[in-house]
C-alpha cells in the first residue's frame, strides 16, 4: 500500500498580503544562509573538523524559516536537526553554528553536545534530543503555561514522519487538544525516517489524525517558505485567540541522506529528480529576481558572511577538558528563556501581528 | 510542633508552597478531584483550581515532558507518578529531557517528581518497587527518600525550591505507620545525611523504609552492642562525609536497601566505603537487600524477599561476632 501525502498546489504569488518586500528577501536570506553554513560545515566535516557525524537539511529550509519567521520575539520553539534556519530567525550567529558543529566552547553548547542538537534559551529556544519527538511534549508544556498565566503567546515545534510513529506524538497532541493549548506542532514530512519510507511508518497521512485529537490539521508545501509562513501565522493567530492547536504538516523533502555517511541507495533516483525541480531556494528566487531583486547580489553577501564565520570559529578555542565535568547541576537562581528577533514586519509597530 | 504523618507532612510541605509561590503547581492523574489515590492533594483542587492541581490525562510521558515545558518557561511542576513503578513510561522525558538540559544548554529545569515507592502490602510487582538507582545513574537528577515526618516536609520544600530536577522518593509504607513532630511553616531539610541514633561498635547505613527497621533492629538482640544508625536522605548528592565519618567511627558498616541488590543504591554506598574508607574497616561491608526477583505479590513471597527487622538483625549480629 502506498501513500499519498500529496502537497496543495504551487501558487505563482505566495501570501504577498502579510509579507514586505523586505520579509520575503528575509525568508530567501534565511534559506541561503542554512544551506551555506550546512556546505560549509559539510567541507569541514570532510576536512575532519566536524567531530561526530553531519546531519543537514538540504532541500527542507524553507520549513523552518517559514515557520520561525512566523512567531513572535516572546513565543518559545523547540527545533529540529534539520531546521537551522530557525535557529538563524532567532538571532543565533553563522559563527555560533560553525563552531557549534566543530565542538567549540563558542558553540551554543560549549561542545557538551553536537551538530544541530542545540537551542540557545537566551533566545526563546529550548534544544532537541535524540529521542524523538520528546519535544513535541515539551511544547506542549510551555504552551499550557503561557495558557494558565493568561498569557498572549505560544510554542511551536518541528518533528518528522518517523516521530508520527511514537508515542509521545499522541500523547502531545491529545494533550494538547484536550486542554486546548496554543501549540503549533509542524510535522516535517520529508517521505523518509533514515531510510524507512512513509509506507513503512503510518497507514493513512498523519495530518488526518489531527480532527481526532480536537484541532485544525492543514497541508502544506514544504517547499514554499511563504507558504509554510502564512499557515504557521494563521496557527499563531489561532492559538492566541484561544482556538487551540494545529497541526501543520509540511510536505518537503529529504534531498541528502540521513547523514554524512549515508549514500541514500534507498530513494529511486527519480524522486530525487522529481523534488530537484521543486528546490525552495530556487522557487524564492524566482520569485524575487521576478520583483527586480538582485539576488546574485545577496548570495555574495551572504557568502561573505560564513567566510568571515569560518575564520571567527576556526579561530575559536576548543572547550576546556578540565570543564567536562562542571555544569551538571544548576546552582543558585535559574537564568529565564529570553526573547528572540523580531523578523516578520507584522511584529513591528503597527504590524500585522 | 504539631504531630504529622508522613503523608500528611508531605501534604503540608504541597500546601505551604501552593500558599507561598503561584508559579508552585500540581500535575498527576486523579490528584484534583479525587485528591490522588493517596489522598496526598485531597482538598487541593478546592483551594488552588484546576489548573494548580492538575487532573492530566493518563500519560506519564507527558505528564514529565509537559513539566519540563512549564519550568523552562517559568513554572515549578511538582509530579505525581500515581506509583512510582510508572515512572518507567517516563523515564525518557525524565532522564533524556530533564536530566541532561542543563548541562547541554545551561537551561535549568526546577521540577520534581513525587515517587510513591516501596513493597510491603501486596502491590505486586507493578505497584512495589524502588526505582531510586535507575536515577542515580542518571546525572542531573537529584534523588531524596525521606524516612521521617519532619524529613518528608523538609525535603520536598527544598527539593521544590532546587532549581533542579529532583525525584522525590516517598515510602508509601511509610505514609500513615510513621507519625512525628513537624515544624509548620515553610523550612529546608538539607540534601545530606543524618545520624538517627549514634553508636561507636557497627552503623547500619538506610534509608527510606529501611531506617525504622533498621533501628528497630539494632534496639534489641545484639547483646548492647553499640550500633549507630546513618539515614542517608540523600541518594544524590549522596553525602560521602557522613559515609566515611560513621565508617571510621564504627569499623563495621551493614548497608541496607529495600531495592534489589544488584547497583542498588547501597552497592554505590559500598563501592565508596571501599574505595575510600578501607582502612578504617574492621569486617567485610555487609549488604541486606532484596534478592534481584520481580516484587511478588502473595504475602509470605513478598516476606520472603523485602529485608526484614529479623534480616538486618541476624546481618549485624554475624558482622558484630567477625
Amino acid at each position: 500500500m502506498s501513500i499519498d501525502v500529496a502537497p496543495p498546489e504551487e501558487t505563482a504569488a505566495g501570501p504577498i498580503e502579510h509579507l514586505t518586500l523586505d520579509d520575503r528577501i528575509w525568508l530567501l536570506r534565511a534559506m541561503l544562509l542554512m544551506r551555506g553554513l550546512e556546505e560549509r560545515a559539510m567541507n569541514l566535516y570532510r576536512q575532519g573538523k566536524v567531530p561526530g557525524s553531519f546531519y543537514d537539511g538540504f532541500g527542507q529550509e524553507a520549513v523552518s524559516a517559514g515557520a520561525a519567521f512566523a512567531m513572535a520575539p516572546e513565543d518559545r520553539l523547540c527545533i529540529l536537526h534539520r531546521d537551522l534556519a530557525a535557529h538563524l530567525i532567532r538571532g543565533v550567529t553563522p559563527e555560533q553554528v560553525l563552531a557549534q558543529y566543530m565542538g567549540r566552547d563558542l558553540g551554543i553548547t560549549r561542545g557538551r553536545d553536537g551538530n544541530v542538537h542545540f537551542g540557545d534559551f537566551r533566545l526563546g529556544c529550548v534544544g532537541m534530543v535524540s529521542m524523538l519527538p520528546d519535544m513535541m511534549l515539551v511544547a506542549t508544556g510551555m504552551a499550557m503555561a503561557f495558557k494558565m498565566r493568561g498569557e498572549r503567546r505560544c510554542a511551536l515545534t518541528w518533528f518528522g514522519d518517523g516521530s508520527t510513529s511514537r508515542g509521545d506524538f499522541h500523547e502531545a497532541l491529545n494533550w494538547a487538544g484536550v486542554q486546548k493549548l496554543p501549540v503549533i506542532f509542524v510535522l516535517e514530512n520529508n517521505q523518509y525516517a533514515y531510510s524507512t519510507p512513509l509506507d513503512k511508518q503510518f497507514a493513512v497521512d498523519p495530518v488526518q489524525r489531527a480532527e481526532a485529537y480536537g484541532m485544525v490539521g492543514v497541508t502544506v508545501d514544504g517547499n514554499d517558505a511563504e507558504a509554510v509562513f502564512d499557515v504557521c501565522r494563521e496557527a499563531r493567530e489561532r492559538a492566541l485567540s484561544g482556538g487551540g492547536p494545529t497541526l501543520v504538516e509540511a510536505v518537503t523533502m529529504r534531498m541528502h541522506g540521513h547523514a554524512a555517511h549515508d549514500d541514500m541507495k534507498y530513494v529511486p533516483r527519480e524522486q530525487v529528480e522529481e523534488w530537484k525541480a521543486k528546490d525552495p531556494i530556487d522557487r524564492q528566487t524566482a520569485r524575487l529576481s521576478e520583483l527586480g531583486v538582485d539576488v546574485e547580489a545577496l548570495r555574495a553577501s551572504v557568502k561573505a558572511e560564513i567566510d568571515e564565520a569560518t575564520e571567527k570559529a576556526l579561530a575559536s578555542p576548543m572547550p576546556d577538558p578540565a570543564s567536562a565535568t562542571v555544569g551538571v547541576f544548576c546552582e543558585g537562581e535559574p537564568e529565564p528563556l529570553g526573547d528572540g528577533v523580531p523578523r516578520w514586519s507584522g511584529f513591528a509597530p503597527g504590524g500585522d501581528a | 510542633m504539631p504531630a504529622l504523618t508522613y503523608l500528611q507532612a508531605i501534604s503540608s510541605a504541597l500546601r505551604d508552597e501552593m500558599r507561598a509561590d503561584e508559579r508552585v503547581m500540581l500535575m498527576g492523574e486523579d490528584i484534583g478531584v479525587f485528591g490522588g489515590a493517596f489522598k496526598v492533594t485531597d482538598g487541593f483542587i478546592e483551594e488552588f483550581g484546576p489548573d494548580r492541581v492538575m487532573d492530566t490525562p493518563l500519560a506519564e510521558s507527558a505528564i514529565i515532558g509537559c513539566a519540563v515545558g512549564a519550568a523552562a518557561v517559568g513554572l515549578r511542576p511538582v509530579c505525581e507518578m500515581q506509583f512510582s513503578d510508572f515512572i518507567s513510561c517516563g523515564f525518557d522525558q525524565l532522564v533524556n529531557v530533564a536530566g541532561k538540559m542543563y548541562y547541554r544548554q545551561g537551561l535549568a529545569v526546577p521540577l520534581v517528581v513525587r515517587l510513591p515507592s516501596g513493597g510491603g502490602f501486596s502491590g505486586g510487582p507493578f505497584h512495589s518497587q524502588n526505582p531510586e538507582a535507575w536515577f542515580m545513574h542518571a546525572p542531573g537528577l537529584k534523588v531524596v527518600a525521606p524516612s521521617t515526618a519532619e524529613d518528608a516536609k523538609g525535603l520536598l520544600h527544598a527539593a521544590i525550591h532546587d532549581p533542579n530536577p529532583v525525584c522525590f522518593m516517598e515510602h508509601k509504607h511509610l505514609y500513615r505507620r510513621v507519625k512525628g513532630e513537624v515544624p509548620t511553616g515553610v523550612y529546608e531539610t538539607p540534601f545530606c545525611a543524618r545520624v538517627a541514633q549514634p553508636g561507636s561498635d557497627l552503623v547500619v547505613i538506610a534509608y527510606g523504609a529501611m531506617v525504622p527497621v533498621a533501628l528497630e533492629a539494632v534496639s534489641d538482640g545484639l547483646d548492647g552492642a553499640s550500633v549507630e544508625v546513618l539515614d542517608l536522605r540523600s541518594l544524590v548528592p549522596l553525602d560521602e562525609e557522613a559515609i566515611l565519618d560513621s565508617v571510621a567511627r564504627c569499623s563495621k558498616v551493614v548497608v541496607v536497601d529495600e531495592a534489589n541488590a544488584t547497583c542498588a543504591a547501597g552497592a554505590q554506598v559500598a563501592a565508596l566505603i571501599v574505595e575510600k574508607g578501607f582502612e578504617d574497616l574492621d569486617g567485610p561491608v555487609v549488604r541486606v537487600a532484596s534478592p534481584d526477583v520481580p516484587i511478588p505479590f502473595s504475602p509470605p513471597l513478598e516476606q520472603a524477599v523485602l529485608p526484614s527487622v529479623e534480616r538486618v538483625r541476624e546481618a549485624c549480629r554475624e558482622l558484630l561476632a567477625y
